[in-house]
This record gives C-alpha cells, structure tokens and sequence, in this order.
C-alpha cells in the first residue's frame, strides 16, 4: 500500500530535482523545485510526518520559495547570461569530482544499510499520540533554549534584512 | 494517517489533469491563426513597454522577508496550540518571550521605516 504510492511520488521527486539543475532558465528550475518541495510533503505522509509535511509546503514551498523568486527578479538575468565564461577545464573537473562522490557514496552503499539507534518515539507511539502533539511536546519542554534562541536568529534576520536593503538607517 | 490525505492527492492530480487537459484541448480544437496582436503578452489590454525581464525595487525584498519571518512565527504557534492547555502557565511565558523578541524586530522594522512604501 505504501510502496504503491511511495514510488510515483519518490520517481517525481527525483526528475523535478534533476530538473532544477538541468533547466536553462532559471524561472523553470524554480517550478520544478516547487514541485519537489511538494512531492517531499508527500513523501512525508507517507512516514507520517504530517506535521512535517505541513511545514514543508508553508515554509518551503511558501516561503523560502519567495526568497529563490527574489533573487531571480532582483538580478539581471538576461546580463548575467551573456558575461558568464567557461573554464576550459570546467567539464574535466565537474566529472572528476562527480566521479570522486560516487566512489565515497557507492563505498558506504555497499557496505550494507546503516541503521541508527532507536529513540523512544517509535512509529506507533507517534501515530497514537498525534505527530504535532510529538513534536510540541518535546519543542516546548525539553528544547525550549533551541526555540527561544529560533526568535533572536529571526530577529536577526530582520535586523539583517533592513540593514542591507535601506539606503539610509 | 497516509490514507486521510488521499483526497488531497485526488485533488492535486485533478487539477494538473485540468490543466493539461484545457492547455491540450485547445491546441487540437483551436483554430491557430496568430497575429502580432495575438502574440502579444497580455497586460490587461495595455501595450507592454521593454521586457518583464528587469531588476526590481528592492522595497518588494524588506517585504518578502518580513513575510517569512513572521510565517515561521506562526508555523511554531501551531504546535504550542495544540499542547497549550497540557503546558499551562509555563507554556504561555515562553511563547510570550518568543514573541516579544519578534515584536521587538517588528518595532524595529516599523522605526526604520521598512514598512513604508516610499
């Protein structure tokens, strides 16, 4: 039941990420990442991480997404295209390091599945106690230094953000 | 559970067959006459004037991420809602203390006139 709909979902995840890279113009490769910002939601209900692939379609698909559209629309695009050079050895290198990755990844997948060591929520604990409630009960009582420390990064974001783009403080 | 979100699926997958399918449609049914006009991009009637390909004000950016902040803001009220009432007081102290580090960023924001559309 799972598999039957994890591998559609899994087989669109992989050719809209490939297409992020592979598409021309930028505007298309942020489509296709959209779309695999919303097959990764699904990926995650199907592990029954709702709460997880709610976050993914508001956060990602919502929000960082905008910031990927404004660096598309702040730079000059079609100016971009016409200065950027190639390397002679680009190619050389890019298969080079290519072919260094798949020896390191192909090394560990072959010696065999690496599992970590279980924590006490198992798939059936959180399925009983609700995926949201898991993971409020643990963010707001075991790691509430990370989450009140999550609202200084974010303010420095904004402070950040005010600081760069105005002309004058 | 995976199987509830079923018809979410059967929402997305109706929709893009909606759309491919009027996109289809209208390229086989359609007659495909093309004048200059027709090919113009349309802007509601208005002639386009140079490439929608330009840089835009960076006023739309301090907007942009203000949005995101306070998006992720209300992402972590989501889960405190569900557990408020187990957390009592307590809970409703942290919350407020993130909040207030937010608000401070919004009363910066609003100080140095990132919220003005100038």
């Amino acid at each position: 039941m799972t598999a039957f709909f994890f591998f559609p979902i899994a087989i669109v995840v992989l050719i809209s990420a490939s297409l992020v890279i592979f598409f021309r113009n930028p505007v298309h490769s942020a489509l296709s990442l959209l779309l695999t910002f919303f097959s990764l939601a699904g990926l995650y209900i199907l592990l029954n991480a709702q709460f997880v692939a709610a976050i993914q379609v508001i956060v990602y698909a919502g929000a960082i997404m905008v910031l990927f559209l404004f660096v598309i629309m702040l730079l000059n695009l079609d100016k971009v295209k016409k200065e950027r050079e190639r390397h002679p050895l680009q190619k050389a290198f890019g298969i080079l390091i290519a072919s260094l990755l798949l020896v390191v990844l192909g090394s560990v997948i072959a010696s065999g599945i690496l599992y970590g060591t279980k924590g006490i929520y198992t798939v059936e604990k959180v399925a009983a106690i609700g995926n949201t409630k898991a993971i409020a009960g643990l963010l707001f009582t075991d790691w509430i230094l990370p989450f009140e420390i999550t609202s200084i990064l974010l303010l420095a974001a904004i402070v950040g953000a005010i600081v760069l783009s105005k002309k004058e403080l | 559970m995976p199987i509830d979100y079923i018809p979410i699926l059967a929402f997305l997958i109706f929709a893009l067959m909606f759309a491919v399918g009027t996109i289809a449609m209208s390229s086989i049914v359609g007659t495909k006459k093309t004048t200059p006009e027709k090919m113009m991009p349309y802007e509601c009637g208005v002639d386009p004037i140079g490439s929608a390909r330009r840089r835009f004000p960076v006023k739309f950016f301090i907007i942009a991420v203000l949005f995101i902040i306070f998006d992720i803001e209300a992402v972590f009220l989501y889960p405190w809602a569900v557990i408020f009432k187990d957390l009592k007081v307590f809970g409703f102290i942290e919350m407020g203390i993130f909040i207030l580090i937010l608000f401070v960023g919004l009363i910066y924001a609003w100080k140095k006139g990132a919220l003005e559309w100038e």
